[in-house]
């Protein structure tokens, strides 16, 4: 499709050198706004994996002191870290598993079914995603402090399976949206037996969307601050422990943390880049 | 089962509405104490809506249609910054920022600030952060309106028009307008509630409705107070949303965002 353009193109640059340097400058300089364009979104990325090297003098992680290998062999060697990593992990990990089921189960009965509420429920369901996250977080605090929930790991846990199962149902909606229902009333013609059709056929056909939604959950659950800032008591996820230590030091483990987050993220995105390249014929692209 | 997260998210939203029989005086003193701040936070949001806007047409616009089989790749990099931490990429802006840092030093060798200005701890600190933060929010709805127009839609119209400029601005553009719909929402509502760059960027002159609402939480523990001014907060939101929505069509609205 774009040699088609091209072509088109090609045949009005051709008609004078005037309008050659233009198409040519007009291009460059798109190109050239892009590349800067990366560089703005890129530098941020770029700064804190440097600065994961490096060995500050004081407290604060802001100049560049010297090349060290250390904050990366001992990246839990600061206090309250450690613990804070590990809530993190264990509160995303628990959150989006109950959050993809729930919101799997959802998307499915809102695609299937014409219910009662069910365009309120569609509504509903984008509510938390198109609402300012402290609005979201106060909300849910005065909830917490209304019926006097203890403030700590359950809270966080709550808050978490709740925004993030719209994001699961609008992933595994989206991949259900393509999805021939024939092939399951073909399988309970053969197999008679509900469950069994929904876990040989309906499971595996929409498994990527699964996937992706508890991939997605993980991912928002691990980056959420400003909820779990408003819902949580005494206990410390991983960007609450950033968001103290940044009042009184910047330690370059958290750079390090950091870093690694970001490797093992783009390690899961290139893989799945990867294949579907190829899964794509190569005349396709 | 699925009600539970029906319910769930209702209730959620309600309660900080529930405040609302009991004390009035909370909402006129979250009008009349924290004005400016309500004010500079949609300020601060529109500025950086439409910066973000200003990035991200082209760079979509140029992964679009000249990405190639690079696009996914392209892509992956837009969202890139998604992958480390919030509080770490704003944190990093700081060590940019810096006063001794590169980027103040080369913009007072090119005069663009006085010799002992600073960029950090300033309004355009907090803006650019805001921004950065919600780029990607803006780039890739955009991104996926303009993958989807019919290229010859714009081929036809440059047979037709013959210049570049009138077929963006009558074909392509009117085209992607869903995307950039979708893109400033995703943009404006989070931005309006940020107080993660005011707070780390900026000074207390910064301070959007964001930082007065999680200190009232956290530090004074005032919640009606703080549950007032949210809830006032998400119900100018609100209108602004429905404004925005009425001037530019709603059908557009309801394409756009799903």
């Amino acid at each position: 499709m774009t040699s088609a353009v091209e072509t088109v193109s090609v045949r009005r640059v051709r008609r004078s050198a005037l309008a050659r340097t233009w198409a040519f400058a007009r291009r460059h300089t798109l190109t050239l706004f892009a590349f800067l364009a990366f560089v703005y979104l890129l530098l941020p990325i770029a700064v804190v994996i440097m600065f994961s090297f490096n060995d500050p003098l004081g407290r604060f992680n802001f100049t560049w002191q010297g090349f060290t290998l250390d904050n990366w062999l001992h990246p839990f060697d600061y206090p309250e870290l450690g613990p804070a990593v590990r809530l993190s992990l264990v509160i995303a990990f628990f959150s989006s598993i109950i959050a993809t089921a729930i919101g799997t189960l959802m998307a499915l009965a809102l695609v299937r079914y014409r219910f009662r509420g069910h365009g309120s429920m569609n509504l509903l369901i984008f509510l938390p995603m198109a609402t300012p996250e402290i609005v979201m977080g106060s909300s849910l605090l005065t909830l917490f402090l209304n019926y006097s929930v203890p403030l700590g790991f359950a809270t966080i846990l709550i808050a978490h399976i709740m925004f993030n199962i719209s994001f699961v149902v609008v992933t595994v909606r989206a991949r259900l949206a393509g999805y021939d229902r024939h092939l399951e009333e073909a399988a309970a013609d053969l197999f008679a037996n509900p469950w069994t059709a929904f876990y040989k056929v309906t499971l595996p056909l929409i498994w990527p969307g699964i996937l992706a939604g508890f991939l997605l959950a993980f991912a928002l659950s691990v980056d959420d601050f400003v909820i779990t800032y408003l819902v949580s008591g005494a206990d410390q996820t991983f960007p609450l422990f950033v968001w103290g230590a940044a009042r009184v030091a910047v330690p370059p483990q958290i750079n390090v943390i950091g870093s690694a987050i970001f490797f093992i993220a783009v390690a899961f995105m290139l893989a799945n880049v990867l294949w579907q390249w190829r899964r794509q014929p190569k005349g396709a692209v | 089962m699925y009600y539970l997260g029906y319910t769930s998210l209702e209730s959620g939203d309600l309660f900080s509405g529930y405040t609302f029989t009991w004390a009035w005086d909370n909402y006129r003193d979250a009008w009349s104490l924290y004005r400016d701040h309500f004010i500079r936070s949609f300020e601060y949001a529109a500025i950086a809506t439409i910066a973000a806007f200003l990035i991200s047409y082209p760079l979509a616009y140029w992964i679009a249609f000249r990405g190639g089989r690079w696009k996914n790749v392209l892509l992956l990099l837009i969202i890139a910054p998604f992958f480390v931490t919030y509080l770490i990429r704003t944190l990093a802006w700081k060590t940019i920022l810096a006063d001794d840092g590169i980027v103040v030093s080369t913009f007072q060798h090119l005069h663009l600030i006085s010799p002992d200005g600073r960029l950090l701890a300033t309004t355009t600190a907090v803006i650019a952060g805001i921004t950065y933060n919600f780029l990607p929010f803006m780039a890739l709805p955009i991104y996926v309106s303009l993958e989807q127009i019919d290229q010859r839609l714009i081929e036809a119209a440059e047979d037709l028009y013959a210049n570049r400029a009138k077929a963006f601005f009558r074909v392509t553009f009117p085209l992607s307008l869903p995307g950039v719909f979708a893109g400033t929402l995703l943009t404006f509502i989070p931005a309006c509630g940020d107080f993660i760059n005011a707070q780390l960027l900026g000074t207390p002159k910064q301070l959007m409705i964001g930082n007065v609402i999680q200190r009232r939480f956290k530090d004074v523990a005032d919640y009606p107070q703080a549950a007032a001014l949210s809830f006032v907060l998400m119900a100018v939101i609100l209108v602004l949303i429905i404004a925005y929505a009425r001037s530019v069509g709603s059908e557009r609205v309801t394409t756009g965002v799903a």
